[in-house]
């Protein structure tokens, strides 16, 4: 099945059986290395996406409710050299260890900022609920006020 | 009065006899599976006048309805219907917080290759239809009460009861991460379709319980 759709502002058209995860199309087909796979049942994150803005765990979103939307992975967050806030924050505030859950951390954090401009500790706990093996939650926690910061100011 | 070797030759048959009914009767017991016989009292020992009724509510008070009808912003999960994972919570229009909606995991339909379960619409049922923790009785004049239930008259619930495709997601519920399928409501989706329709029919009558 033919399925269209704007990723990371280009328009893409697959040919791929429609319950075919959004996540495969995008790593295996659109060869999109940053979005990660990790439990494979939408309990961890790590292949956390947007579509029309709103996080999606892409392991358990078949591509053919990504028809006529707008994806962005964690490659089309920053515009050209001018990072995301919250990719700067990440810099800044040294987060990854093993780096591997990050992107999918990173791409449900600029969700939340989205909606949530100054989120307090409480709203992290609520929204960010992905995991990492690292135990990188203590920076990660920094790395997202700083990136509301970041944001509010470039803003 | 009867002589001891004349006491023994009674009393050995007749207790070979005895044990052999009670031997029969323990086995006729397990020989009948649980599932079983919750089927025949829903079935056909229930008494004919609260039979709608007592179908309809054995699938309204089952973990496939009542996991979503939360008493509180925590929606439930499962066989054992523990709390949703992950921290996971109603939010202001019960469809989950900013940037964790049900739509973030839940789609339109099940995803059996990841195992999570979806329909459409898929959300917890607004706090003023929480189920949780209450009586059939207490569900059913919650489910009459237009004050609890969206202000809904009989024919819109019966409408929502039978037709919602996320109340019939119930009978087709896919399988969970494990591959193993979800527990079906403990009524066929005919018969329960067929009890609502019955009981509304005669009056909707909620029973004094």
């Amino acid at each position: 099945m033919k399925i269209s759709f704007n990723i990371n502002g280009s328009a893409q058209t697959v040919d791929v059986d429609e319950k075919t995860p959004l996540l495969w199309v995008v790593r295996d087909l659109l060869d999109l290395k940053g979005t990660k796979f990790g439990c494979g049942k939408a309990a961890c994150g790590a292949c956390t996406l947007h579509v029309d803005g709103e996080s999606v765990r892409s392991c358990s979103f078949p591509v053919k409710y990504a028809a006529g939307k707008d994806i962005t992975t964690i490659e089309g967050l920053s515009s050209g050299d001018a990072l995301h806030a919250v990719q700067q924050a990440w810099k800044e505030e040294i987060v990854p260890q093993c780096g591997y859950c990050q992107p999918g951390f990173m791409m449900a954090t600029a969700a939340m900022l989205d909606k949530i401009p100054n989120p307090t500790d409480e709203d992290i706990d609520n929204n960010i609920v992905n995991i990492c093996r690292c135990g990188t939650y203590y920076r990660m926690r920094k790395a997202i006020h700083r990136a509301a910061e970041i944001k509010n100011t470039n803003s | 009065m009867m002589k001891k070797s004349n006491f023994k030759f009674f009393l050995l048959p007749l207790f070979i006899v005895v044990c052999s009914i009670v031997m029969t009767m323990a086995f006729e017991i397990e020989e009948v599976p649980e599932t079983e016989m919750t089927s025949n009292s829903l079935s056909e020992n229930a008494a004919p006048a609260n039979e709608p009724f007592d179908k309809m509510m054995a699938v309204l008070t089952h973990k496939r309805c009542v996991n979503c009808h939360p008493a509180g912003d925590r929606p439930h999960q499962g066989e054992d219907s523990h709390v949703h994972n992950f921290g996971v919570q109603r939010g202001e229009d019960n469809h989950g917080v900013a940037a964790l909606r049900c739509e973030s995991c839940h789609q339109q339909e099940n995803n059996n290759y990841s195992g999570v379960p979806g329909a459409p619409e898929w959300s917890v049922a607004p706090l003023s239809m929480a189920w949780e923790g209450l009586t059939r009785v207490e569900i059913a004049q919650s489910m009459m009460d237009p004050a609890k239930n969206g202000g809904r008259n009989l024919a819109e619930i019966v409408k929502h009861l039978t037709e919602h495709e996320l109340v019939l997601w119930a009978w087709e519920p896919g399988v969970d991460a494990e591959g193993n399928p979800r527990e079906l409501p403990p009524v066929p989706k005919d018969e329960y379709i067929k009890a609502v329709k019955d009981w509304a029919a005669a009056g909707a009558v909620i029973p004094a319980e």
